[in-house]
């Protein structure tokens, strides 16, 4: 290229665009996978990595996959890749399991109203939060009519649960009576009264110490040996028993956090304006330390949710059990990994949603406290 | 508390109200009431299963632990067959959990680092490689990766038949659904020498870093200590090892018309559970590790280098402690529920401690209470001791405030 001399006069110079290597997509590539040569060895062994995860990934989910079959041979005679005609089949019953047909407008009517309670409780500016608010603490008994039926609704047995219905009836359950009882164990956690104190550390330290599966175990065979001799419930209710209690430890752990993180002066100036000990928890400290503790409280939630598939284990057939006993079937067998990685992605929406839910939380609630 | 003053009759309220409106004794009788209740809870409940035990003709005793459990169990450390007791057998299940608890603890911290330290690297693409995977994981429960690991290696790998030839690394190890087959090692009596030296490398190392740190302290030189533990620690072991003429055995697997005989194999089962407990863990201890590294300020670094610290040495000696004071706790509470999700080795069939105790001993027996009792008893007595030797090691890495 020649250079051609060019005379301006002062302040009459027209911008000129940066070189091509300091803008735009080079730039980028530079400073993000090129910085040095470490650098770039490592954007090769990722693209390495890359090459060797996705084409046979995309290959076996997407392009070979099979959407329309009968059974397995019929998938395996169009392409080999992933059978998610498998899937296709069993939806209805991965989502409501044995839930009679013609109630299931009950299930799909309780998850509707499921969101519109939860809009009020996850965002603060919309309109008429107060009485959605209300709306949302009544929910779990509607949701209860809904679903078992009764008082004019034709009921419904709770051994016809399954599926994905029953995971989140048994995760919200846990969610919504968890909570008090972990706030009430963290406040007696805190507490002065050296009995109260000593019986919460014990009841939080004792389920954190053993692991939800052999709670699970206690509920379906020794639970009924506690009760007086005659009486017997129902299993998924005491399934709902342990959760609750379990999580609730959890909870208190989270929420106890948030009360150590009060400054003292928070607790002695509630005391100075003459506040007695329910008073000044209500109004001053619980207020401040539920909302720093809302992350860590979303954080127990998502774990809890996913341990909603443990019951399996004790026969109850949440999503995870139905696909299991559907792989058993003759025409399908062996299809596991289709399975899985459907319910997988179930799974990962659900709780990914909850984890980006918190992160925009923490971020929301960071804003108060950076000076 | 309660101050007569001549223009309030507080005397005039009833004796209980005074001693309601007195903050000691009012805490006594809250006490005394929650006791009480408690009490009689449990009094309630005890009654209730001593009433319900004779209705079913069962008694609480501890007698079945000495009977012959008359199970199999598919794996196990020490020498067991199905004519042993329920307790040797609660034995093998016990040794099981902890096996793939230490295994897992081992395989979920390395790659828990690893992901930690990706996630902060400035390379884009491995950035995002290890946020993928972290978000993947630990957002699918764990169950579900267990099942899905366990369903991959006993659908996807070969029967023994085809492994021999084609999944066949160096005629030493095999992978098949069967499990992985590898060499096993039988140690000669001569092979003590080389554990001896191994201790005496860590005993080495100790030493030689407490008398580098006083040399340095009193002169400034500093000594390659790092290198020197290597070579006591690796390097001794492995010299003693050729001169005592490598008084190892190694008892290779073979195949032999439908399966491999000799060797040693890690069933599928182990496998399953080790590799998704141990994914499933680094997820989150990258996360932990990530922001354990982002809480130490940029300011430590630039401190140190104006005091004109090495930069590797500031790793070490400023970033590192400070960064572990914060990794510590959550760390701790990660390896408890890693030991504790080991007891969903009973979905897939690993003998561990709820599977031989809390599963096949309970239904042979029907001895629900007894079983559960210690079943919770022993997942109890491990969590305090890992919580404890966690505690010890924060106590000591703790920054000491003046």
């Amino acid at each position: 290229m020649s250079e051609v001399a060019q005379h301006y006069t002062p302040g009459t110079h027209p911008d000129m665009p940066p070189p091509v290597g300091q803008r735009g997509i080079i730039l980028w590539l530079r400073k993000n996978l090129f910085s040095s040569w470490m650098n770039s060895l490592a954007t090769l062994i990722g693209i390495y990595l890359l090459y060797k995860i996705i084409p046979p990934l995309a290959n076996w989910a997407v392009i070979d996959a099979v959407l329309e079959a009968g059974n397995r041979n019929e998938c395996k005679a169009i392409a080999d890749g992933a059978c998610w005609a498998f899937i296709k089949d069993r939806f209805s019953i991965l989502v409501y399991g044995f839930y009679p047909e013609s109630l299931r407008w009950r299930v799909d009517l309780s998850f509707i109203l499921l969101a519109a309670a939860l809009v009020p409780i996850l965002f603060d500016h919309i309109p008429f939060r107060k009485p959605g608010l209300i709306f949302s603490c009544v929910y779990p008994f509607i949701a209860g009519w809904l679903l078992l039926g009764g008082m004019g609704l034709e009921p419904v047995g709770t051994d016809e649960f399954g599926g994905m219905m029953l995971n989140t009836v048994v995760g919200v359950t846990g969610i919504a009576f968890s909570l008090p009882i972990g706030v009430l164990l963290a406040l007696g956690r805190q507490s002065h009264l050296p009995i109260v104190k000593s019986i919460s550390v014990c009841f939080i330290e004792f389920i954190r110490g053993v692991p939800l599966i052999t709670l699970l175990f206690v509920a379906s065979t020794m639970l009924n040996y506690f009760l007086p001799p005659g009486t017997t419930f129902d299993l998924l209710l005491r399934v709902l028993i342990m959760v609750t209690l379990f999580s609730s430890a959890y909870i208190a752990e989270v929420v106890r956090g948030g009360l150590q993180a009060i400054p003292k002066g928070q607790y002695e100036a509630a005391d100075s304006m003459g506040l007695k000990y329910w008073q000044s928890m209500r109004l001053i400290i619980l207020p401040q330390a539920l909302k720093i503790s809302i992350p860590g409280i979303v954080n127990t939630f998502i774990g809890l949710f996913k341990d909603t598939t443990l019951v399996l284990i004790i026969g109850l057939l949440d999503v995870l059990g139905i696909g299991r006993s559907s792989m058993a079937d003759a025409q399908w067998n062996g299809l596991s990994n289709e399975v899985y990685v459907a319910i997988a992605l179930f799974f990962f929406v659900a709780c990914f949603g909850m984890s980006r839910y918190s992160i925009y939380l923490e971020g929301k609630l960071d804003k108060g406290h950076k000076r | 508390m309660n101050t007569t003053t001549a223009d309030h009759d507080v005397d005039g309220r009833s004796a209980l109200s005074k001693l309601w409106n007195n903050r000691e004794a009012r805490s006594v009788i809250l006490q005394i009431l929650t006791m009480a209740a408690l009490i009689g809870f449990f009094a309630f409940i005890l009654s209730n299963a001593v009433a319900n035990l004779a209705a079913v003709g069962k008694t609480f005793s501890y007698d079945f632990l000495s009977t012959p459990a008359s199970y199999d169990i598919n794996q196990s450390l020490i020498d067991y067959t199905s004519r042993d007791t329920h307790l040797r057998a609660g034995v093998v299940g016990l040794l099981n959990t902890l096996l793939v608890a230490a295994c897992g603890i081992i395989l979920a911290t390395i790659l828990g680092f690893i992901l930690g330290v990706l996630r902060l690297s400035p390379n884009f693409l491995l950035n995002r490689i290890s946020y993928c995977f972290i978000e993947f994981t630990r957002n699918v429960p764990v169950l579900l990766h267990i099942l899905l690991i366990h369903g991959i290696l006993v659908h996807s790998l070969p029967h023994p038949k085809v492994a021999s030839t084609e999944f066949n690394l160096w005629d030493l190890f095999y992978l098949s659904n069967r499990g992985v087959f590898a060499p096993k090692p039988i140690m000669e009596p001569l092979f003590w020498a080389t554990i001896i030296a191994f201790f005496a490398g860590i005993g080495f190392t100790i030493w030689f870093k407490r008398y580098a740190k006083k040399v340095q302290d009193a002169t400034g030189k500093i000594y390659p200590v790092f290198w020197i533990g290597v070579a006591a620690i690796i390097g001794l072991p492995v010299i003693v090892y050729l001169v005592t003429g490598m008084p190892i055995v190694w008892d290779v697997p073979e195949f032999q018309r439908f399966n491999f005989k000799g060797g040693m194999v890690l069933l599928p089962e182990f496998m399953a559970l080790w590799l998704a407990l141990s994914l499933y863990t680094s997820a989150f201890i990258g996360e932990i590790v990530r922001s354990g590294i982002m809480s130490v300020s940029h300011g430590q670094w630039e401190a140190a280098g104006a005091l004109g610290i090495k930069r590797s040495r500031t790793l070490n000696l400023v970033i590192i402690p400070q960064a572990l004071r914060v990794i510590i706790p959550p760390l701790t509470s990660q390896y408890l529920n890693l030991t504790k999700n080991s007891s969903l080795a009973i979905a897939i069939g690993y003998m561990d401690v709820v599977a031989t105790i809390g599963g096949i001993s309970l239904m042979q027996t029907g001895k629900e209470m007894e079983t559960m009792i210690m079943v919770i008893a022993i997942y109890l007595v491990i969590s305090l001791i890992i919580s404890a030797f966690m505690n010890w090691y924060n106590k000591r890495i703790k920054l000491v405030e003046r």
